[in-house]
């Protein structure tokens, strides 16, 4: 064995790397599709768990080639980024837990390793040694991208849920012909607001509603902020043709918005739900009469 | 932390057609990144108006546009680039219902509550680029503003 | 009416006239030379002809900027000189919601939620109900 041999005639150790997982892709991939990652994920076809091992190979040969073993962000990973992520969200779906996806990932280490410390029989004992740190280093990365993809993958769905909880808890209901309203309840925080808004709009168009009523009842505080995103829907709803009402203004509410100098235009404010249903018929036409042998006036 | 892709496309900005193929880009991109409806609408509207500023007050230009991918939720960026006058007050520039006296620019207080991010980098003699992104979900923010 | 005199030939506006009302129906995306082209065109058809009304429908436009907008409370505001009334009609959530953040509220503008609901309008009732009794202007 040349003792003048250094690790600079093979190349550097990640190149190395690089070059041996394309040489060895067909084998590293047949002894992945019989670790319990695959057989778990790809349970009908081993033909199919082969492919997908080659491509995660080609990937890592990639990014091994590119000396960004480290790198989780590496570009390389980007080809195989969606088909880990599906692996992950299988796995997770199955049941199985996070640390124990990132031990089933941690088993495709070693048949690589062993692999490639067998293809550089031929080397110096330091040579090889980097040769595996660097492969131990970039399945460590492998792991890291999926755990990252898995982890971004359940944010995404709980982003998917918060907005689908927000559009649930905004119910527009149609109270007549042309009118429509949304009882407000609790907090209206920005993301609150824009999904009141959209869906309050959406319904005008829906219901074809001249008149949209706003009830803030159920908000116990109405500051600058809150006011804002009320006078931003009646605006938002006049462009379009329909007209605004903000009802349930109890007398602390009034007080805080003369107080604070909130300006709310010329948008029209009842005290209740019904006095605001009742200026809307009023305005279409269909004004309420209550019967003559009660003697009372009509509204 | 965040991918910061290369640029996906550019497009020049020298025309009144030129507008259109700006909008029309980042619309169709918007809606394949999975953009909602008004968020769209949104970008592509500030999208409008900066194109045509750089048009109108930059002696044209060009748009960048990037597909940002931080993991969590994709992004689109747009950076819109001209070697014009460059703005002397940029503050004023900043502020609601600016105008540059021909009645055709939009103070750019407009555009920047269309979007996520915003940035201006401008001065006198050295061009405006000013870059805006938007993403599909929108970060939270620790403080809520007005 | 109008015809966008550079682009390809959707740029051009359908208008049509029903009886003294101009009813312009603007689709997709617009140029911005053929917003101009059109405001001019729909001042000069208001000052040749007997037209009181102009009914703007946006229900196929999927954005207005600030230029757009600012046509066309140009629009209106010539047509007001001109002794005529402008209806903005069918301006879709998106497009209101991104008019109001940009700061546009365009608040001397008339609308309506659709040219029905516009001509209704103009023809001096303020909704598709009868109104009972005294007819009731509208607001």
């Amino acid at each position: 064995m040349p003792e003048h041999e250094t690790a600079g005639q093979h190349g550097s150790p990640a190149r190395e790397v690089g070059d041996f997982l394309r040489r060895r892709r067909e084998q590293i991939a047949q002894r992945w599709a019989d670790t319990p990652l695959f057989r778990t994920v790809f349970t009908v076809s081993r033909d199919e768990a082969v492919e997908a091992g080659k491509a995660v190979v080609e990937a890592l040969a990639a990014v091994a080639a590119a000396g960004r073993v480290e790198d989780a962000e590496a570009d390389g990973f980007t080809v195989v980024r969606e088909q880990l992520t599906r692996t992950a969200a299988a796995r997770s779906r199955a049941g199985a837990g996070s640390a124990q996806v990132s031990n089933e990932v941690d088993a495709l280490r070693p048949p690589v390793v062993d692999l490639l410390v067998a293809d550089l029989s031929q080397a110096s004992a330091e040579h090889v040694r980097e040769c595996a740190t660097a492969a131990t280093v970039l399945m460590g990365t492998l792991r890291l991208v999926v755990m990252e993809s898995a982890l971004n993958e359940g944010r995404a769905l709980i982003d998917r849920q918060r907005m689908e909880l927000l559009e649930t808890a905004t119910p527009v209901i149609r109270l007549w012909d042309g009118i429509v309203a949304v009882p407000l309840i609790g907090t209206l925080d920005s993301a609150r607001s824009q999904v009141v808004m959209e869906t309050l709009l959406e319904s005008v168009v829906d219901q074809h509603a001249r008149f949209a009523i706003l009830d803030i009842t159920g908000v116990p505080t109405v500051d600058s902020l809150v006011a804002q995103h009320l006078m931003k829907t009646v605006a938002a709803a006049r462009l379009m043709g329909a007209e605004c009402i903000v009802s349930g203004i109890r007398p602390a509410i009034a007080q805080t918005i003369v107080h604070l100098g909130l300006d709310l235009g010329t948008v029209v404010t009842r005290a209740s739900l019904a006095d605001a249903l009742a200026y809307a018929l009023d305005q279409q036409g269909s004004g309420i009469v209550d019967p003559v042998s009660r003697g009372a006036v009509a509204r | 932390m965040q991918t910061a892709g290369c640029v996906d496309a550019r497009l020049p900005i020298h025309s009144d057609m030129d507008l259109v193929w700006v909008r029309q880009h980042v619309r169709q991109t918007a809606a394949q990144l999975g953009f909602g409806l008004v968020e769209q609408t949104k970008l592509v509207t500030a999208a409008s108006e900066l194109a045509r500023n750089t048009l109108v007050h930059g002696g044209g230009g060009e748009v960048e546009a990037t597909v940002l991918r931080n993991g969590h939720a994709p992004g689109l960026r747009l950076a819109f680039i001209d070697e014009g006058p460059g703005i002397a007050d940029l503050e004023r520039a900043l502020s609601d219902g600016y105008t540059s006296g021909d009645g055709l620019g939009m103070g750019l207080g407009g555009a920047r509550r269309l979007v996520h991010e915003f940035a201006v980098d401008s001065s006198p003699g050295n061009g405006t680029t000013v870059t805006v992104t938007s993403w599909t979900v929108r970060p939270p923010r620790y403080r809520e503003e007005a | 009416m109008t015809h966008a005199h550079t682009g390809p030939p959707w740029g051009s506006v359908p208008v049509l006239r029903l009886g003294d009302v101009l009813l312009v129906t603007l689709q997709g995306d617009l140029h911005d030379s053929t917003a101009e082209q059109l405001q001019q065109d729909i001042s000069e058809t208001i000052a040749s002809s007997s037209t009181t009304g102009v009914v703007i429908d946006l229900s196929g436009v999927e954005m207005v900027d600030s230029f757009l907008g600012r046509v066309l409370a140009e629009i209106a505001a010539k047509a007001g000189l001109l002794a005529a009334q402008t209806v903005v009609a069918g301006m879709r959530p998106a497009v209101a919601i991104t008019l109001v953040e940009l700061g546009l509220t365009l608040p001397g503008l008339r609308t309506a939620l659709s040219t029905e609901d516009a001509l209704g309008l103009l023809a001096g009732e303020a909704s598709p109900y009868r109104p009972r009794g005294t007819r009731r202007e509208s607001p």
